[in-house]
C-alpha cells in the first residue's frame, strides 16, 4: 500500500493491523517523551486547499511525534489565490522532495488525481475530498469505538452506529460506513429524505428517516455537522425544525443504552445537531476523538513510511 | 546445520546469568528484567521465575519493542509493533537488565538503549545474552553471556525456545552463498 485515498482500499486485515499499530502509538503519546525517530529525515507536506483544524493539526502532530519534518500550506495566502493549479503546486512539492502529500480539497477525487498523476513520486494521503471520502476520520472512529465498547481488540461485530444528520454532503459518513461495515459493525443513517444521496440504498447500511426510534437500538451515535458551507438549496425549511427532529438532546440521550457513547466528527454546530449539555455529558467521546486521531495518523504514517519503498505493503498482508 | 547448545545447556546457563545478576546487583531490591521481542521476551520471563525462587519475592519482567528506534527501517520490510510492557513501578530509578537472544551486531542494543529514554531513567541498565556471536558494528558489550559462539558472517544463529517453537535448542546454520 502506498496511498491511503478510501476506506474501501482497506481489507479487513489491513484495517485491524491499522488499529493495532495505532494502539501502540497511543502508548507513546501518553508517556513522559511524546516522540520517536522513526520517520527522521522524511518530509510530510499538509496541502489543505480547504479550512481545517483537528485534521491539519492532527496529522501535523502526528508526523512530528514520528520526528517527520513537516512543511504546511494552505490555500490561503499561497500562490493557489493567483490562479496557480493542483498539479503545478504538486510538481512544486515534488521538486522539494515531499515523501508524503497529505491533501485536502473542496474537489471530490481529488487524492485519486495527484496519486494516479505523475506530479509527485511520495504517497499520498486524502484527508478529505470534497463530498467523497476522509479515510482517517473513519479509522479514528473505529478506534475510538472499538477501545469504548470493545475493550481495544479485535473488530467491531456485534456494534450498531447510528450516523445521523446531513449524510448527502458528508465524507465522514461515506468512509464510516465502508470501513465500519469492513469491521463488521451495523450501521444505521439517520437523516431527512433530502438529507441522503442518490444511490444510498446500495450502501452497506440501514436507513431510517425517525431518530427516535433509532437511538435505543444503538451502541453509539455519531453527530455529523450540518453543512451549511454547502448548501446550495433548501434541505429543511428551518434549523429549529431540523434540531427538533435530528437534533441530539437530553431526552433522546436518556432513550439511548447506558453504555453508548456520543460522537461528532467536529467542528460542531452546538445548538442545532447537538445541545451544548450532550457535547459535554460524560458519554460524549468527542474531545477523545481527536487524541485517538493523531495515534491513527502516526499508524497511518508509519505503515506507509517506513518501510523500504519497493516492499509496498509487505506489512499490511 | 548443527545444535551448538541442546536444552540442557540453555537452562543451565540461565540458572547461571540468575545467580550472575543477583551477585552482581546485590539480591534482587533494584532490579527490572525487560526483554526484547519476541524471544528476549520469554527469556526475561524464565530468568524472572528463576530469581523468584532464588529470592522467594516477585520480581517484574516486562518487554521493550525497538522497532520504532532501528536504524534499519528504510532499509528492510515493514515489521508489526509489538506491544511495550513496563512492569509495575517503572524503570526510574531501577536496575534494567535487557535480555537477548543473540547479541551479533549491536544494533538492537542500540534501539533498545533509546527506547528505554522513552520510558525513563533507570539508574543503570546492564545486557544479558543467551548467545554472543561476535561481528559488533558498535562498541556495546554484554554484561551477562550464556555461550560465546564464535561465527562466520556466512552463518545465521537460530535460537528456539519451547513456548513459540515447541523446542529448546541453539543451531548453527550455513547460509548458502548469494
Amino acid at each position: 500500500m502506498r496511498h491511503l485515498l478510501s476506506a474501501a482500499d482497506l481489507s479487513y486485515a489491513q484495517t485491524l493491523s491499522i488499529l493495532d499499530t495505532a494502539q501502540e502509538m497511543a502508548r507513546v503519546s501518553e508517556g513522559p517523551v511524546k516522540k520517536l525517530p522513526t520517520l527522521r529525515g522524511r518530509t510530510i507536506v499538509n496541502l489543505f486547499y480547504e479550512d481545517s483544524t483537528r485534521t491539519r493539526i492532527s496529522f501535523e502532530a502526528a508526523a512530528k511525534r514520528l520526528s517527520a519534518d513537516v512543511i504546511n500550506f494552505s490555500a490561503k495566502g499561497s500562490s493557489v489565490s493567483k490562479g496557480e493549479s493542483l498539479k503545478d503546486t504538486a510538481l512544486t512539492l515534488q521538486a522539494m522532495g515531499a515523501d508524503a502529500v497529505i491533501l485536502r480539497h473542496s474537489a471530490s477525487g481529488a487524492a485519486h488525481r495527484l496519486a494516479e498523476s505523475q506530479w509527485t513520486s511520495g504517497s499520498v494521503i486524502n484527508a478529505g475530498d470534497g463530498t467523497h471520502e476522509h479515510p482517517t476520520q473513519a479509522l479514528l472512529d473505529a478506534f475510538t469505538l472499538r477501545k469504548h465498547l470493545k475493550a481495544g481488540v479485535g473488530d467491531l461485530r456485534g456494534l450498531a452506529v447510528a450516523i445521523v444528520g446531513d449524510i448527502l454532503h458528508s465524507r465522514v459518513a461515506r468512509s464510516n460506513v465502508i470501513l465500519l461495515s469492513t469491521l463488521g459493525a451495523q450501521v444505521i443513517l439517520v437523516a431527512p429524505p433530502t438529507l441522503l444521496p442518490l444511490g444510498v440504498e446500495t450502501w452497506p447500511a440501514q436507513i431510517s428517516y425517525d431518530l427516535d426510534a433509532t437511538l435505543p437500538l444503538v451502541d453509539a451515535v455519531m453527530m455529523l455537522r450540518v453543512q451549511q458551507e454547502r448548501m446550495e438549496d433548501f434541505f429543511f425549511p428551518t434549523a429549529r425544525e431540523y434540531s427538533h427532529y435530528y437534533g441530539l438532546n437530553n431526552h433522546r440521550l436518556t432513550t439511548m443504552k447506558n453504555s453508548s457513547i456520543i460522537m461528532h466528527p467536529g467542528p460542531m454546530n452546538r445548538g442545532l445537531e447537538i445541545t451544548a449539555e450532550c457535547a459535554d455529558s460524560a458519554r460524549s467521546v468527542i474531545v477523545e476523538q481527536v487524541a485517538n486521531g493523531v495515534s491513527v495518523r502516526m499508524a497511518v504514517l508509519y505503515l506507509l513510511l517506513a518501510g523500504s519503498q519497493d516492499e509496498d505493503g509487505v506489512l499490511i498482508s | 546445520m548443527s545444535v551448538a547448545m541442546p536444552a540442557v545447556d540453555i537452562t543451565r546457563v540461565l540458572t547461571r546469568i540468575s545467580h550472575e545478576i543477583l551477585e552482581r546487583n546485590n539480591g534482587s531490591e533494584s532490579i527490572v528484567l525487560l526483554g526484547i521481542p519476541t524471544r528476549g521476551a520469554f527469556l526475561a520471563q524464565r530468568l524472572a521465575k528463576m530469581i523468584q525462587a532464588i529470592e522467594a519475592k516477585e520480581i517484574s519482567a516486562g518487554t521493550v519493542d525497538i522497532t520504532l528506534h532501528r536504524d534499519d527501517l528504510r532499509m528492510k520490510p515493514l515489521r508489526p509493533l509489538v506491544p511495550t510492557m513496563t512492569p509495575i513501578g517503572g524503570i526510574e530509578g531501577k536496575d534494567v537488565i535487557l535480555v537477548d537472544d543473540v547479541l551479533f551486531s549491536g544494533r538492537t542494543i542500540r534501539a533498545a538503549l533509546d527506547a528505554l529514554g522513552e520510558i525513563g531513567r533507570p539508574r543503570s541498565v546492564q545486557l544479558a545474552v543467551l548467545v554472543d556471536r561476535g561481528h559488533r558494528e558498535l562498541p556495546i558489550r554484554a554484561d551477562f553471556v550464556g555461550k560465546n559462539l564464535p561465527t562466520s558472517r556466512q552463518q545465521a544463529v537460530k535460537v528456539h525456545l519451547s513456548e513459540i517453537d515447541g523446542i529448546d535448542e541453539v543451531l548453527v546454520e550455513n547460509i548458502e552463498a548469494s
